[in-house]
């Protein structure tokens, strides 16, 4: 049994973590925002040369074909990061929709310039509040034309093409590909909590789109949000352990009463329930990279698990960081909103709690119905 | 990652299973709630007799020396035969004290003679061992135990009382830590001792607990004389020596058990709330969802700690969080159990209660699952100091003679 990262994967962490530390130094993000620079053009083209954007697309499209257990780990090392760069949705939903769900031409078209960094996409479902379902999408593909609105699309406001959930003329929910900057597309980019990323509100208007042939239906959108969870709940692994680091930092500097207040039991029994918090979040997200990895049965159930205890360790390691920074942390300056921003930012993004929970209660109780009939 | 076994480990596995396949029955629904209650003499003669059949078989002292009957294996084969002993319904343990603790302890910190006399007896389940270290006054505070122990030529006379030892009323033999030396601070001061639970002046009174059952026992001891032959490690080393203990008893411990989520999941499927399975309702559905995060988080928490061990390094105090998080869950998933019976949770009677009773007795016992061990509070302090470093508590006592440490605020 072996149930932890490869060698070659650690290795490679050292790496990543390495240009991470090198090319976003603290605070980095928060000068991006205050510069209203959009998309950090230099810094995508140095993660697309460093390999990373391709690292789970087979190599027959342009990719690395390393596998899933490589992606997981830059995404967790980007969880403690938090650079500004349109990863997650170009890779773990546009690609993965794609690499899934198109055909070989598609593949053969989209997957080698999303691979070298040329071409940023995205992924847009949601049509206002409310978790994901096949009834509250409302947008409509008629003639190979999409008409309708989407809010909130992540990094929407960089990204060259969405990945788009609508309703055909007949027959079952597709995924379309829709180039953003072509006719009948407005987007406007909204103000965001998480300020490094982005959202934007894109009304379609007999736009040009392209089915995903094999995208048929509520559950491929569902097995992309699964597959999606996985990766986010790096993300989010990532940023619980450097939020935990930062709390701990400032807990051991900071001296109160003629000693720090680390010492307090008070703050070290918070501490000790975020990292127990971050680690049963960690564990969960292994068997999850598994799960991806070796395409289980039991991936839904795995990444419904993963998403609901990371989305918890990260927004407590974030939320609890501020407390323990006292004043300090509610400060612009200081780091702890970043982390507090993207939190919640991620809790959403793909679907709120509640429709994890049901995600995963359904699943278990389809699971024992099986087991009884078997 | 791979979750198979290596070659060798699948045929260890095989090893194993066919060893309980042959020498004991798969386990069923009904053996849950046997847990809980407390040994009857049946079920110690059971127990050394199953002990005996692994021990002569291989299947016990996993990593000892074969010397001392041993199998010179692996860390890994003693969690693959637990795995797969676990599905099997088998006697009682009540070798853990003894193999477990007791005498790998001796083998690091005692005497070649120590190890000869006591390591096979243990190991064939002849001879049970019990823990004589907490007290009445000094239970998360181990160092502050008072009872008394005085050289005297070539033997130690001990005076006090120890409590929450289990198994005392069936143990042949006891790790004992007694204060040696009053007026030198606190750890300095502990001699730690092998005692024969037969030396006169021993009294063994069964706890009652909350349950109404006993697990545990008080031990008073008056004038027990121990051969100096019989102290293991020097005088004054006892807090070291039990430090030794405490380390190898983390291999040991394992997670609170009792119902757990999957038997609170099927609960929910057949209760009806409104009509309908508790399981629809969405409040029963975030407590599941949050339940089953935490037992597949503490699994595989449990799989990362493996693979630490089967590559070679030595799990830490990062095992902590095993017990932290399952004995609450515990306590959480009983009472809930109950909650979903509405009125009739109240109900004990076993041909009543779903389970045999199972969700009313782990609410008994899941308070003491909670202190046993550790406490919550020390399992948090020893994250906090041992895995994130952060600063030891501040101590009132530190320094102090032990006979100058306050002890009440009278």
């Amino acid at each position: 049994m072996n149930f932890e990262f490869s060698d070659d994967v650690t290795t490679m962490r050292e790496e990543v973590n390495r240009f991470l530390t090198k090319q976003l130094p603290a605070g980095a993000v928060r000068q991006q925002i205050e510069t209203g620079a959009k998309l950090d053009h230099a810094l995508w083209a140095k993660i697309a040369e460093m390999g990373w954007l391709g690292v789970a697309i087979p190599e027959a499209f342009g990719g690395a074909g390393l596998g899933y257990e490589a992606l997981c780990m830059i995404a967790e090392e980007m969880g403690r990061a938090l650079p500004s760069v349109p990863f997650s949705s170009t890779i773990y939903l546009a690609a993965q929709a794609i690499l899934a769900f198109g055909s070989t031409k598609q593949k053969e078209k989209y997957l080698p310039v999303l691979a070298d960094g040329s071409l940023v996409g995205t992924f847009a479902l949601a049509e206002g509040p409310g978790d994901p379902s096949s009834e509250a999408v409302r947008a409509r593909v008629q003639s190979g034309k999409l008409s309708g609105t989407k809010l909130p699309v992540f990094d929407g406001g960089v990204a060259d093409f969405a990945i788009v959930v609508a309703h055909p003329e007949s027959g079952a929910l597709g995924l379309y590909i829709v180039d953003l900057s072509g006719p009948g597309v407005m987007r406007r980019t909204v103000e965001g909590l998480d300020l490094g990323r982005t959202a934007a509100a894109i009304t379609f208007d007999e736009a040009p789109a392209e089915a995903l042939p094999l995208a048929k239906g509520w559950s491929p959108v569902a097995g992309l949000l699964d597959r999606a969870a996985i990766l986010f709940a790096f993300e989010q692994v990532g940023g619980a352990q450097a939020a935990l680091a930062m709390a701990l930092h400032y807990a051991m500097e900071r001296f109160a009463f003629g000693r720090p207040i680390a010492a307090l039991q008070a703050i070290k029994h918070r501490l000790a329930d975020i990292y127990t918090l971050t680690e049963l979040a960690r564990s969960n997200a292994y068997f999850g990279a598994w799960a991806l990895d070796a395409d289980a049965p039991e991936l839904p159930a795995a990444a419904a698990a993963a998403r609901l205890s990371a989305n918890e360790a990260f927004f407590e390691a974030a939320k609890e960081n501020i407390q323990i920074h006292g004043g300090m942390g509610f400060t612009w300056d200081s780091d702890c909103h970043l982390f507090y921003r993207r939190a919640k930012q991620l809790a959403g993004n793909i679907g709120s709690a509640r429709y994890w929970r049901n995600r995963l209660l359904d699943e278990l109780t389809e699971q024992s119905e099986k087991a009884k009939v078997a | 990652m791979d979750f198979s076994d290596t070659p060798e480990e699948a045929d260890f596995r095989a090893e194993a299973r066919a060893f309980l396949t042959a020498n004991a029955a798969l386990r069923t629904d009904t053996s849950h709630a046997y847990r809980s209650r407390a040994f009857s003499e049946e079920d110690v003669r059971l127990s050394k007799a199953w002990q005996a059949k692994k021990a002569q078989a291989g299947f016990a002292g996993f990593h000892w020396p074969k010397k001392y009957g041993g199998r010179e294996g692996s860390q890994m084969q003693a969690i693959i035969f637990a795995q797969e002993e676990d599905k099997f319904s088998v006697p009682p343990g009540i070798f853990n004290q003894g193999v477990g603790m007791a005498l790998p302890t001796i083998m690091s910190c005692g005497t070649q003679a120590q190890a000869e006399r006591y390591a096979r007896p243990a190991l064939f389940g002849e001879e049970v061992w019990c823990q004589l270290f907490s007290e009445p006054a000094a239970g998360s505070d181990l160092a502050g135990l008072r009872t008394k122990a005085e050289q005297r030529g070539d033997e130690w006379v001990v005076n006090g009382q120890k409590v929450w030892t289990s198994n005392a009323h069936f143990s042949q033999f006891a790790m004992l830590v007694a204060r040696s030396n009053p007026d030198v601070p606190k750890h300095q001061g502990l001699t730690f001792f092998i005692l024969d639970m037969a030396t006169p002046g021993i009294e063994v009174r069964r706890i009652k607990q909350i349950s109404g059952t006993s697990n545990f026992c008080e031990v008073f001891l008056s004038d027990v004389r121990i051969p100096d032959a019989n102290r293991l490690g020097a005088v004054g080393d006892g807090w070291k020596v039990a430090m030794t203990m405490l380390a190898n008893e983390r291999f040991t411990v394992a997670q609170a058990e009792g119902p757990d989520i999957e038997d609170i999941l099927r609960l929910a499927q057949q209760v009806l709330l409104d009509g309908a399975p508790a399981i629809r309702d969405s409040a029963v559905r975030e407590k599941l969802a949050n339940w089953y995060c935490q037992a597949q988080g503490l699994k595989y928490t449990r799989l990362r700690m493996q693979t630490a061990l089967s590559r070679g390094k030595t799990p830490g105090p990062e095992a902590s969080i095993g017990k932290l998080v399952s004995a609450t869950k515990l306590q959480e998933i009983a009472a809930f159990g109950i909650d979903l019976l509405g009125q009739a949770g109240a109900v004990m009677d076993p041909q009543l209660a779903p389970y045999n009773a199972w969700f009313q007795h782990a609410l008994l016992y899941a308070p003491g699952k909670r202190i046993a061990g550790g406490t919550d509070e020390v399992l948090r302090n020893i994250i906090a100091e041992r895995v994130l470093k952060m600063p030891g508590e501040m101590r009132a006592d530190k320094g102090l003679p032990f006979n100058k440490i306050p002890t009440s605020l009278r």
